[in-house]
């Protein structure tokens, strides 16, 4: 490499010059964007290097599981570059999301040492945690003898990280300072509003700003749009999954609970106070106006591409889902917008729930150093950035991925308004659900009386104590409550 | 005449006594018995005792807790009344429908052959992939079956998605997947039965609801029950359809055995309830394969003495 463009390139890595200098720069010596490109991973690759034994575990090979996503597709086009850092081979397994999480909890409680790391998400480490089958990765984190220098723990969102790292106490708050990292955040999602601006100029109507605006906004815009399409898209099927994305975010934002920690740490469940009940009955009444007519079998799915199809107005999920819709061949790509929501008037900014696209490493690898120098290497902040402007690596977990101009660029360019909606709710983005191992069987009985609600078969007050009646119950059962 | 005597081949060394060979000519069965033991007496174990994966310290025997909770608990019961009502429902007009479609396809012709084959395609196609099929066809925005059920006045009509609706719609799956199965068995018990009976009946000018009541009904009777035997054994077990079209909703209209199971494994990882379900599930299942294979053997028998 030329003198003049290594010492550029080395600058930019020192952050001595930031992305749009540095391709001026290279421009201005006559590179192409390409060779630029091949330059820059050069630099890096040397970089990373420079400070840190990056080939300790040369010639080990680890495997692997994951899911069918675009963050795997992300890493999985930068594999090489980790191949040829470390001389380390990755194999991998991908499964689809529908079976997915069944595979991990198969391959985890039969104590299998097939996969050495994994995706998940932080819920999902409540259970494998205390199971013993997930290793707390501050041992490595820590340790500066295996974590190179550059790694930049700190430039971690503190709502994201916080929210993978738990005591394995039940109702024990998440990033406490006993707290064990479960895993490592790669890339999440805030639950937002996603919405067809065509539809909304149409319907003559603004971006709701709480809860009672979006009942409304949704029905006028079902009203007016016609050709049935309907107001607003969230999920419904009887699943944890159900309650998770925007019911959770905006039953949080009115500083609701899903469960009360007592003062000797006993739960006892909290959705049948006042205050949930009333909650509960504005979101029952929009699904009811407003969303779509088969919402108990709604997944993130469905709830995505009916707002790709032009068939629904808007939805209150995954930030990234709309982030998706509004491209590819989507009929509705670019026509998106976004917006964060704050669903109680009195609340100063919207406090979305989130999920979090974790690696964690298996209890049963038979090489955890050498599963780390993968780990540290897909959660930094160079495969970060990469991912972030050459892939659809969105939301990233890492500030200095944020603050990257190019990456700001091309979402203002090509997704307007998701930037604002991000820096609007960011501060606010936390996992909202009480840590506990029963997550799953209360979530999946509140999703099961959710639908039960809308669908007239118990009045919302009735159905709310009867679900806390059995919630109360199973946690008693459990030792927990 | 020469006698030639035969020079038979000397048995080799190794010689398994009379009184131990049928257990050497068992023993495969027997190692067989074994894998499908082991992990049932394991169930069995995991049944008796308080295990969660997520609290694995708190592992203990219970001794039959799980099982004593069920009978307070009414989602037990809902679980019981929804897989009896699936199986029953499904097994009665699956038979009804088998049993008329094969009595119209009866007569071999080529062209009731080829009827025959084509109607077998549904029970080709995976389960899950013929409820993802369903799910889309009775989609109310764009499923052809939402739009037929329009045109006859049914304009809101939601199928799996409302608690009133969602049982007949996984029973029309289920009917449509497995009915060609019920179909073919008996098609074969009809081509099968002697002609003399149904030939005598001609010559008297019998009525043909008469012949097939008297006549065609109890000669098909062993062929029925097995049909029947082996769909309401499937049936009572069912997963597929349900999960992949309602995971169990809404509500808990659909938490049937194996959903509940499932679940309670997968999500909840409460070893202990989802084996105590399973469990409670194969007694059913033993004890409905009882009383069909003894009315097999009885009217196996019968028929028997008859000849």
């Amino acid at each position: 490499m030329h003198e003049k463009e290594k010492d550029l390139i080395d600058a930019f890595l020192r952050g001595q010059v930031d992305r749009r200098g540095l391709i001026k720069g290279l421009g201005a010596m006559g590179l192409a964007a390409g060779t630029a490109g091949t330059l820059l991973n050069l630099g890096q690759t040397r970089a990373l290097a420079a400070d840190f034994d990056w080939q300790a575990h040369k010639g080990k090979t680890i495997k692997l599981l994951l899911n069918k996503h675009p963050y795997a597709d992300a890493m999985i086009a930068d594999l090489e570059n980790f191949k040829k850092l470390t001389g380390m081979n990755v194999v991998y397994d991908v499964f689809p999301e529908d079976v997915y999480f069944d595979k991990v909890t198969a391959a985890l409680s039969a104590s299998s040492p097939e996969y050495d790391a994994f995706m998940t998400g932080a819920y999902m480490t409540w259970t494998y945690g205390p199971a013993g089958w997930i290793t707390d990765l501050n041992e490595w984190i820590k340790d500066p003898a295996k974590t190179n220098p550059n790694y930049a723990w700190d430039d971690f969102l503190p709502g994201v990280k916080s929210s993978c790292a738990w005591n394995g106490k039940p109702g024990g708050a998440l990033g406490s300072e006993d707290a064990k990292q479960w895993c490592i955040p790669w890339a999440f999602e805030q639950n937002n509003i996603t919405y067809n601006k065509g539809m909304f100029d149409k319907a003559g109507v603004g971006v709701p700003g709480n809860m009672d605006e979006m009942i409304t906004t949704a029905a006028k815009l079902q009203k007016d749009i016609g050709g049935g399409v309907y107001g607003i898209g969230v999920r419904g099927s009887r699943s944890w999954a159900t309650i998770h994305p925007g019911f959770l975010s905006a039953y949080a934002n009115f500083n609701e609970k899903d469960l009360t920690v007592s003062a000797d740490g006993k739960l006892a469940a909290a959705m049948n106070t006042a205050g949930s009940k009333a909650f509960h009955a504005k979101w029952v009444q929009m699904i009811q106006e407003s969303g779509p007519k088969d919402w108990s079998t709604y997944t993130w799915y469905q709830v995505g591409t009916d707002l790709g199809a032009g068939a629904s107005a808007m939805i209150f999920d995954a930030d990234c889902l709309g982030y998706f819709m509004n491209g590819g061949d989507n009929k509705m790509a670019g026509k998106l917008a976004y917006a964060a929501f704050t669903a109680n008037p009195e609340a100063k900014a919207s406090t979305p729930n989130i999920w979090i696209w974790s690696l964690a490493m298996s209890n049963f690898s038979k090489d955890k150093d050498a599963t780390w120098y993968f780990l540290q290497w897909a959660s930094g902040p160079e495969h970060g950035l990469f991912g972030a402007t050459k892939m659809d690596f969105v939301d990233p977990v890492r500030q200095s991925v944020w603050k990257d101009e190019m990456f700001r660029e091309k979402l203002n360019k090509s997704y307007p308004g998701y930037v604002e909606m991000f820096d609007a709710s960011a501060a606010g983005a936390s996992i909202k659900f009480t840590a506990q191992p029963l997550f799953f069987d209360l979530t999946t009985e509140w999703a099961a009386t959710l639908q039960k609600m809308v669908a007239k078969e118990v009045p919302v007050d009735e159905g709310l104590d009867k679900l806390a009646e059995s919630i109360n119950g199973q946690l008693k059962e459990a030792g927990l409550g | 005449m020469t006698a030639v005597v035969s020079q038979r081949p000397k048995p080799s060394g190794f010689r398994i006594s009379k009184k131990v060979l049928p257990y050497v000519l068992s023993l495969p069965a027997l190692l067989v018995c074994i894998g499908i033991l082991i992990p049932f007496l394991t169930s069995v174990v995991y049944s008796f005792q308080r295990y969660r994966l997520s609290q694995p310290w708190a592992r203990q025997f219970n001794w039959g807790d799980n099982y004593i909770s069920f009978f307070t608990d009414p989602k037990f019961w809902n679980t019981l009344k929804v897989s009896l009502l699936y199986a029953g429902t499904t097994v009665v007009l699956e038979l009804l429908l088998g049993l008329a479609i094969a009595l119209l396809l009866q007569k071999r012709s080529t062209l009731n052959n080829f009827i025959s084959i084509m109607l077998l395609m549904p029970l080709m196609t995976a389960p899950a992939l013929a409820a993802l099929m369903w799910k889309l066809m009775t989609n109310p925005g764009f499923g052809v079956l939402s739009y037929l059920a329009s045109l006859i006045g049914l304009q809101d009509f939601r199928w799996a998605s409302s608690p009133s609706t969602a049982l007949f719609t996984v029973v029309l799956v289920d009917i449509w997947v497995y009915t060609p199965f019920i179909m073919i068995l008996l098609l074969a018990g009809l081509r099968s039965l002697p002609t003399q009976p149904f030939e005598a009946a001609a010559l008297d000018g019998v009525p043909r609801s008469f012949v097939f009541f008297r006549i065609t009904l109890p000669m098909l009777t062993p062929y029925i029950l097995t049909a029947t035997l082996f769909r309401l054994l499937d049936s009572i077990q069912q997963f597929d359809i349900i999960y992949a079209m309602t995971q169990g909703g809404p509500g808990d209209t659909l938490t049937v055995f194996q959903v509940e199971a499932y679940l309670n494994f997968f999500q909840s990882t409460n070893v202990g309830r989802s084996a105590a379900l399973m469990i409670i599930l194969w007694a059913i299942t033993y004890f409905l394969s009882n009383i069909f294979i003894k009315n097999w053997l009885r009217l196996r028998e019968r028929a028997r003495g008859q000849a």
